[in-house]
C-alpha cells in the first residue's frame, strides 16, 4: 500500500531523513520507535506533505501514485491522515464544522454526495459515543482549551470519521492515562481491515499491547536501523536503544 | 442652490462665507474654527508641515473635491429601506446631515442640533482641522440626553450619505449618573461624498455608554469621525467600531477618564479592499486613580488597501493604579496591502500597569497545514482562517442585536471578497 525507498528530507540546511525504506502492505499496521530527535515526527509531515521540509530524494508511492507531488489535501482525498502529535488549535472555527467540512471535502474528490449539518451530527454523535466522548468535543472551536487528552482524542475522532485507508499516528498515545489510551487503540482496531494500514510512532510498548503491529521498525538518526516482529517493541522497553544502537553503529 | 465651485480648503470657506448668519448656534465660536481651519487646511492638501497626527493619513484626494452643502434642499432622497434595520424601533435618522423626521422614531431625551445647538466643551477646533471644519458648517445633529437612573434601551443613529454632499453633523450624548444606553451608529451611503461628524459624550458617575459604530459609506466616500468622551468615577464607555467602507476613513477618538474607577474600551476592526485606506487614532487619557482602558484593533486588509492605527495612552501624574492595554492585529491578504502602527505611552504616575503590542502577519502556516492535511483545498482553508479571525475581531460585543448586524456587516464583505 505504502511504498518508501531511499527517501531524504530536510529542513532548512539541515538534513533529517537520511535514506528511509519502509514497506507497509495492505492491511498490516507498523511501529516506529526510535531515541528522540531520530526523525520520527518528519517522517509523519513528509508523509502528509508539510512545505517547509524539503524532500531532496527517493521515492514515496502510495496505491501506485507518487505521493510526493501531491498536495496536501491531495494525499487526505487519497486516504491518507496524519493524527497530529501537537494538535493545532483553530481559534474561531467550530470543530463539528471543521470536521464536517473535511469530510465533505474528501467525499467531493471522490465524487460522493455531501453531508448536511443534520446527517453530519447523527454519524459523528454515534461515533463519539463509541469512543466514550463527551458531545461537547463538537461544540467548541477545534483544539482550543483542549486538554493535552483531548486533543488527540479529537484526532481520533477526525481519523474515524474520515476513515483513512493510511494513518499516521504520531506519538498520539503521548500523555495519555490507560484509558484514553485504549480509546485510541480501539479508533485504530475499528478501522482495521485488509484495506486500512498504519504507521504507529510511539515511544512505549503500551499502546503495542493494545494494538498488535505486524512490524517494529526502530529509527536512529534519519534511517531504519533495525526491523522485526512485535517482539522487537518488548525487548526495546526492557533494554532500550542503547545496547541497539551500538550494535548497528 | 449652492453655487460654490472652488475645491478644498478653500471651497469649505466660501460655502461658510455664503451661509454666515445663517448657521445655530454661537457665531463667534464658529469664526473662531473658520480662522483656525484657514491655518491649518486640510491635512496633506495644502502647504506646509503636516501635524503628527496625521501621519500617514493624507486628504489631498478630498482637496481636490468640491462638495455642496447638506442635504436640506433634498428631501426626495431617501436612503434605501435596507440601510434602516428591522431592529431599529428606535432611530434618529439623517440623510445627507439633515435630520429626517419621516424616518425617525420618537425618542424620549432627543432634540436637534439645529433646534438646539450644543457645541460642548472638550472639542479642540483650534488643534483638530476636520473638528474645526465642522465647527464652521455644522447644521444639524442629533443631542441626547438620558437622564440620572434611566436606562434608555438600544437607540439607533442612522447616516445616510449622497452623492456631492459634504455633512458635517455635530452629536452631543449626555448620560446621567447611573443612566445606561446602547448607541449603535450607522454610517453608510452611495456616491463620493463627505461625512465629517463630530460627538461629543458625557458618561456621568456611574453611567454605562455603550457604542456600537458601523461604518459601511459607500467605497467612494470619505469618512473622516472625531468622537471626545468624558468618563466620571465608576463610568463605562464601551465603544466598537467596524470600518468597512469609504476611500478614506478616519475614526479618531479621544477619551479622558476622569474619575475614579472609569472603565474605557475602544475596540474595533478594519476590513479592507481595492486602494481603501482606514485610520484609527486614539488618545486614552487616565486623569484619575485606578481606571482601565482597553484597546483591540483587528485589520484584515486586501488588494492594496491600507490600515492605519495610532494609539496614545495618558497617564497624569495622580493617576496611580491605572491600567492600560491597547493591540493592534493585521492579517495582510496580499503582498501590497500594508499596515502602519504607531502605539505612544506618556506616563507620569509611578504604580501603572500598561501595556501594548503589534502582531502582523499573513495566515497561520500550522493551521493552513492543519485544515489542508484533513483534505480541505488550499482557498475554502484560507476561507476558513479569514472568517475565524473575522469573528474573533467582534468578540468583544455582546449586545445580541448590534452583534447580529455586524455579523452581517463582516459576512457582506467577506462574500465581496470572495466573489
Amino acid at each position: 500500500m505504502l511504498e518508501i525507498n531511499g527517501l531524504t528530507a530536510s529542513i532548512g540546511d539541515k538534513a533529517i531523513l537520511k535514506g528511509i525504506d519502509l514497506s507497509v502492505p495492505a492491511g498490516e499496521i507498523h511501529a516506529i520507535m526510535g531515541p528522540n530527535g531520530s526523525g520520527k515526527s518528519t517522517l509523519g509531515y513528509v508523509l502528509a506533505g508539510r512545505e517547509d521540509y524539503t524532500v531532496t530524494g527517493g521515492t514515496v508511492t502510495f496505491e501506485g501514485h507518487d505521493m510526493l507531488t501531491m498536495a496536501p489535501e491531495a494525499r487526505a482525498a487519497a486516504g491518507l491522515f496524519l493524527a497530529f502529535q501537537a494538535p493545532i488549535e483553530l481559534p474561531g472555527v467550530n470543530n463539528a464544522n471543521f470536521i464536517r467540512t473535511a469530510l465533505n471535502a474528501v467525499r467531493r474528490a471522490h465524487g460522493e454526495s455531501e453531508l448536511d449539518a443534520v446527517q453530519f451530527l447523527k454519524l459523528a454523535r454515534a461515533e463519539l459515543k463509541r469512543l466514550a466522548m463527551p458531545d461537547d468535543m463538537l461544540r467548541r472551536n477545534v483544539n482550543v482549551g483542549f486538554s493535552g487528552g483531548e486533543k488527540k482524542r479529537n484526532e481520533v475522532l477526525q481519523m474515524t470519521l474520515l476513515r483513512p485507508r493510511f494513518a499516521v499516528l504520531d506519538e498520539t498515545d503521548s500523555g495519555l492515562d490507560i484509558d484514553a489510551l485504549k480509546i485510541v487503540a480501539d479508533g485504530v482496531n475499528a478501522l482495521r481491515g485488509p484495506a486500512f494500514s498504519a504507521l504507529v510512532i510511539t515511544h512505549h510498548q503500551r499502546l503495542l499491547d493494545h494494538l498488535v503491529p505486524n512490524r517494529v521498525h526502530v529509527l536512529a538518526g534519519g534511517r531504519i536501523v533495525r526491523s522485526g516482529g512485535p517482539e522487537l517493541a518488548k525487548e526495546l522497553e526492557k533494554n532500550g536503544y542503547g545496547a541497539l544502537l551500538a550494535e548497528a553503529a | 442652490m449652492n453655487a460654490i465651485t472652488e475645491t478644498g480648503t478653500a471651497g469649505f470657506l466660501a460655502r461658510y462665507a455664503a451661509s454666515l448668519g445663517q448657521l445655530p448656534g454661537d457665531s463667534t465660536l464658529r469664526a473662531a474654527a473658520a480662522d483656525a481651519f484657514h491655518t491649518l487646511g486640510l491635512p496633506g492638501a495644502s502647504r506646509g508641515r503636516r501635524a503628527e497626527a496625521w501621519k500617514y493619513t493624507t486628504l489631498q484626494p478630498l482637496g481636490d473635491l468640491s462638495f455642496g452643502s447638506s442635504g436640506s434642499s433634498r428631501d426626495d432622497i431617501l436612503p434605501d429601506a435596507a440601510s434602516i434595520p428591522r431592529e431599529a424601533a428606535a432611530r434618529i435618522v439623517f440623510s445627507g446631515g439633515r435630520y429626517r423626521e419621516d424616518l425617525s422614531t420618537s425618542v424620549p431625551g432627543f432634540a436637534c442640533f439645529a433646534d438646539q445647538p450644543d457645541f460642548g466643551e472638550l472639542s479642540w477646533p483650534d488643534r483638530d482641522p476636520m473638528v474645526a471644519l465642522n465647527t464652521m458648517l455644522a447644521e444639524d445633529g442629533a443631542i441626547l440626553t438620558i437622564p440620572p437612573g434611566h436606562d434608555a434601551g438600544t437607540v439607533f443613529l442612522i447616516h445616510y450619505g449622497f452623492e456631492g454632499i459634504s455633512a458635517h453633523p455635530r452629536h452631543m450624548i449626555r448620560l446621567g449618573n447611573g443612566a445606561r444606553l446602547t448607541l449603535v451608529e450607522m454610517s453608510h451611503g452611495e456616491g463620493c461624498y463627505l461625512h465629517n461628524p463630530v460627538s461629543e459624550i458625557h458618561v456621568a458617575d456611574g453611567a454605562v455608554l455603550t457604542h456600537v459604530r458601523t461604518q459601511t459609506e459607500s467605497t467612494a466616500a470619505f469618512h473622516l469621525a472625531t468622537i471626545y468622551a468624558a468618563i466620571a468615577a465608576g463610568g463605562t464607555y464601551d465603544s466598537f467600531t467596524l470600518n468597512i467602507g469609504g476611500r478614506i476613513a478616519r475614526t479618531e477618538i479621544h477619551t479622558v477618564l476622569d474619575g475614579p474607577g472609569a472603565i474605557v474600551h475602544l475596540n474595533g476592526a478594519q476590513l479592507l479592499t481595492g486602494s481603501q485606506h482606514a485610520d484609527f487614532t486614539s488618545v486614552v487619557r487616565h486623569a484619575a486613580p485606578k481606571g482601565t482602558s482597553r484597546q483591540t484593533i483587528k485589520n484584515v486588509l486586501a488588494g492594496r488597501s491600507r490600515g492605519v492605527f495610532q494609539g496614545r495612552i495618558e497617564v497624569a501624574r495622580g493617576a496611580q493604579g491605572t491600567d492600560g492595554y491597547q493591540m493592534n492585529r493585521a492579517l495582510l491578504l496580499s503582498p501590497d496591502a500594508e499596515i502602519d502602527t504607531k502605539p505612544e505611552l506618556e506616563i507620569f504616575a509611578d504604580d501603572v500597569k500598561c501595556s501594548h503590542g503589534a502582531t502582523v502577519g499573513e495566515l497561520d502556516a500550522e493551521q493552513l497545514f492543519y485544515l489542508r492535511s484533513r483534505g480541505i483545498p488550499d482557498s475554502e482553508a484560507r476561507s476558513i482562517l479569514v472568517r475565524a479571525f473575522l469573528a474573533e475581531a467582534l468578540d468583544p460585543v455582546t449586545n445580541d442585536t448590534a452583534r447580529g448586524l455586524l455579523e452581517d456587516a463582516v459576512a457582506r464583505w467577506w462574500e465581496g471578497q470572495a466573489a
